[in-house]
């Protein structure tokens, strides 16, 4: 961990009094402060995984926090996720607030029974009689040449589960806001960390204990010709196309889903009725991919306000390559402009517009 | 390193004739306590065949009987204190009862209704889990917690010799002696997993081994015993509660009835294997048991029967009566709030459910689809 973040826990244990700082960060050091704030906030609130306790995580999420809180908050398991997740169940439904690590979202498979099965239907199985506040996070998507199994984007799978709380942030402020809130929540929720961004840049975190709401959107930059929607990484190239478009006069507005599910049609519909054209970018493959839920949301919606077919720019439809070729595999700012481009031209006179 | 050595007991009590096997102490087996067992063994046979009859006749679910393993459900439920915490598989109605979980509760689940997981006691024990062998992983959770809370109770959690073969299992029996957790660990061996006989489910000589590779005792008990299995879990939950980690219990029954009332077991299990079975059926050795030591006699039996079956009959009038929640409780419990985006698929059943208290607007339900146990 960096000093920085160590004197930013200093202060935080002691500056209750005092106003909030704010912190340079990045991604993967706000969820550390996350963690670090909702374990200091609340003594129900547990850290578990593979390698979390000593080693602070293979990403370094969990750093530190074994040597503040001690093994009985930070527990190191064996290498079982099935286990994993299935203990955060019980622990969940027997008053503390599990947050488990899955070490990269390949592995989560074996714990989909105890998500799929328990934690989403514990509170609806009892009438609210338990319920199971736990958090899932792992590392996923693309792009940082890991081995197989290492670069994932399933989180359509999850998204697909009534009572699972599907959260991807991108940005550091809104790992470090979301994050407190899934970690609050009632619900259980599967925390998505772009592992792409974790170290992407740094930008100010406010350490103010406020999490910020599951099941709303974030407008990142408004606009009034076309609507780009996505989450997790994908916000990168998607910034840098929406900036790319402007520059041919194109007005693009960004926004950040973040929460998958619930998800907050709300803000899509207002965005997309108000500009009458989007597009949606994910690194997850197409078929089946949140994206297709959207735009059916969106056509279902707002039919009679559309200026265009709602595009798509996603992964393809393949297992994820190796590390060679993964660049192949994700969309890309050239891709993202290009479908801006001739979304905003349909309809056009002579489709003018060339990509 | 020397060269290790292990052994896996065998405890018995209670010989399938009724005469102790050895003998025990008079003191840890107070006399209301062994007529407990009886009473409630005999209700919990009594019930279950209640239940098969609702099931035959259109008014239950499929069910899953627990004939010829009342034994070791009561005794569980006898050494289980109220602060322990209990994960159940589905044929633990005996444990269920015994923990506060109303007759009428286990029918309702039975009959198609999440209210009967909503218990009116023992609310913090979890509810029948039906995915196999996925109950031990809650139950490691929740000796966690109470580990984590420092609490002096333990968690006891329950499953068929199937169960074994899963990773769950394993997973569970592993982390229960890494972590030295406060848990018992309880096999119903009863011998069929559906139509798996227990000797193609596993190469060991017994489920209990299996203890040995996690670095918890195990052990065997004659799971149609009431003492035996009293005295081994009670023993094993007093180790827990002190702080001295787990152990798993192999307790080998017979799945004497068939695996549940969709099933029909004449299929693939040789008569013969029955027919030797009931000969030890647990029951029957108890009731011979009180018979000589306490005198037991047929105008007690009748009386008791008598109260059971009343008290059986309440249940059934009470589960019958309980009428079917709205069609809106399918979304009321999915998040703790409902999300905005639901809005429209709440108003529909809402909507739904209106129609079915005025059919005159129109006649689009079929209620007797949409009422539990009616």
């Amino acid at each position: 961990m960096s000093a920085n973040l160590r004197s930013i826990r200093q202060n935080s244990k002691d500056t209750s009094a005092d106003a909030p700082v704010s912190h340079s960060l990045n991604l993967i050091e706000a969820v550390n402060l996350a963690l670090h704030r909702a374990m200091l906030d609340d003594s129900k609130v547990v850290i578990l995984g593979e390698d979390v306790g000593v080693n602070g995580g293979v990403f370094r999420a969990t750093d530190r926090l074994r040597a503040e809180f001690g093994l009985k908050r930070v527990m190191d398991t064996p290498l079982a996720e099935t286990m994993i997740a299935g203990m955060s169940v019980g622990m969940a439904a027997q008053g503390l607030r599990p947050v488990a690590e899955i070490q990269f979202m390949g592995f989560i498979f074996p714990a989909m029974e105890q998500l799929v099965c328990h934690a989403a239907r514990l509170r609806n199985r009892t009438r609210g009689r338990l319920n199971c506040p736990l958090v899932i996070r792992a590392p996923f998507g693309g792009g940082i040449h890991a081995p197989e199994h290492h670069s994932e984007s399933v989180e359509a799978l999850f998204a697909h589960i009534p009572g699972l709380n599907v959260v991807i942030p991108s940005s550091p402020q809104r790992a470090y806001g979301l994050l407190l809130s899934a970690i609050r929540s009632n619900d259980p929720v599967v925390f998505l960390e772009p592992k792409r961004i974790y170290r992407y840049s740094k930008s100010d975190v406010i350490d103010n204990g406020l999490g910020l709401p599951i099941g709303k959107s974030f407008i990142i930059k408004p606009g009034k010709d076309i609507t780009l929607i996505t989450w997790g990484a994908m916000l990168i190239e998607t910034m840098e196309a929406a900036q790319t478009a402007e520059k041919s006069g194109i007005s693009c507005e960004v926004i950040d889903v973040a929460s998958i599910s619930p998800m907050d049609h709300e803000t899509l519909l207002h965005s997309v009725q108000k500009t009458g054209r989007c597009c949606i970018i994910h690194e997850a493959a197409r078929h089946c991919g949140v994206g297709a839920e959207i735009a059916a949301t969106l056509s279902e919606q707002l039919f009679n306000s559309l200026k265009a077919p709602i595009g798509r720019i996603t992964g393809y439809d393949t297992v994820m390559p190796y590390f060679k070729n993964e660049a192949y595999y994700f969309p890309t700012v050239e891709k993202i402009t290009g479908i801006i481009r001739e979304t905003v031209a349909y309809g056009q006179q002579g489709n003018a517009i060339k990509h | 390193m020397d060269t290790l050595h292990f052994s896996i007991a065998f405890e018995q009590y209670l010989l399938p004739d009724g005469r102790l096997a050895k003998p025990f102490n008079s003191k840890d087996f107070p006399t209301e306590q062994i007529l407990d067992a009886y009473r409630v063994m005999t209700l919990i046979r009594s019930f279950d065949q209640k239940a098969i009859a609702l099931q035959r006749t259109g008014k239950l679910g499929t069910y899953p009987s627990i004939l010829g393993q009342e034994a070791m459900g009561v005794a569980i439920g006898h050494a289980l204190q109220e602060q322990d915490i209990f994960a159940p598989y589905y044929r633990d109605i005996a444990t269920q009862y015994l923990r506060g979980v109303s007759l009428s509760e286990i029918l309702l689940y039975w009959g198609g209704s999440e209210q009967g997981s909503d218990f009116e006691k023992c609310r913090k024990d979890f509810p029948i889990c039906v995915p196999i062998a996925t109950q031990l992983g809650h139950a490691a959770g929740a000796a966690v917690a109470l580990k984590t809370q420092a609490s002096h109770h333990a968690a006891l959690v329950t499953c068929g010799e199937g169960a074994t073969s899963k990773g769950d299992f394993l997973e569970t029996l592993n982390l229960a002696g890494a972590w030295q957790l406060p848990l018992v660990i309880v096999v119903n061996n009863n011998q069929w997993a559906i139509s798996t006989p227990r000797s193609i489910q596993c190469g060991a000589q017994s489920i209990a081994q299996k203890a040995v590779g996690a670095g918890i005792p195990g052990v065997v008990v004659d799971g149609n015993d009431y003492f035996a299995v009293y005295a081994e879990v009670q023993k094993a939950l007093k180790k827990a509660r002190s702080g001295k980690g787990a152990t798993l219990i192999e307790a080998q029954s017979y799945r004497l009835g068939d695996h549940t009332t969709a099933d029909d077991a004449s299929r693939y299990r040789p008569k013969t294997e029955l027919e030797q079975a009931w000969l030890k059926e647990p029951l029957k050795r108890l009731k011979q048991y009180i018979e000589r030591e306490f005198n037991w006699s047929s105008e007690q039996e009748t009386a008791m029967q008598k109260a059971i079956d009343a008290q059986i009959k309440l249940a059934v009038e009470a589960y019958l009566n309980t009428p079917a929640e709205p069609a809106t409780a399918m979304l009321d419990y999915i998040y703790e709030t409902l999300p905005e985006g639901l809005a429209d698929q709440y108003a529909e059943l809402q909507a739904i459910e209106l129609l079915k208290r005025y059919p005159n607007t129109k006649q689009l339900l079929n209620d007797d689809n949409h009422q539990v146990g009616a």
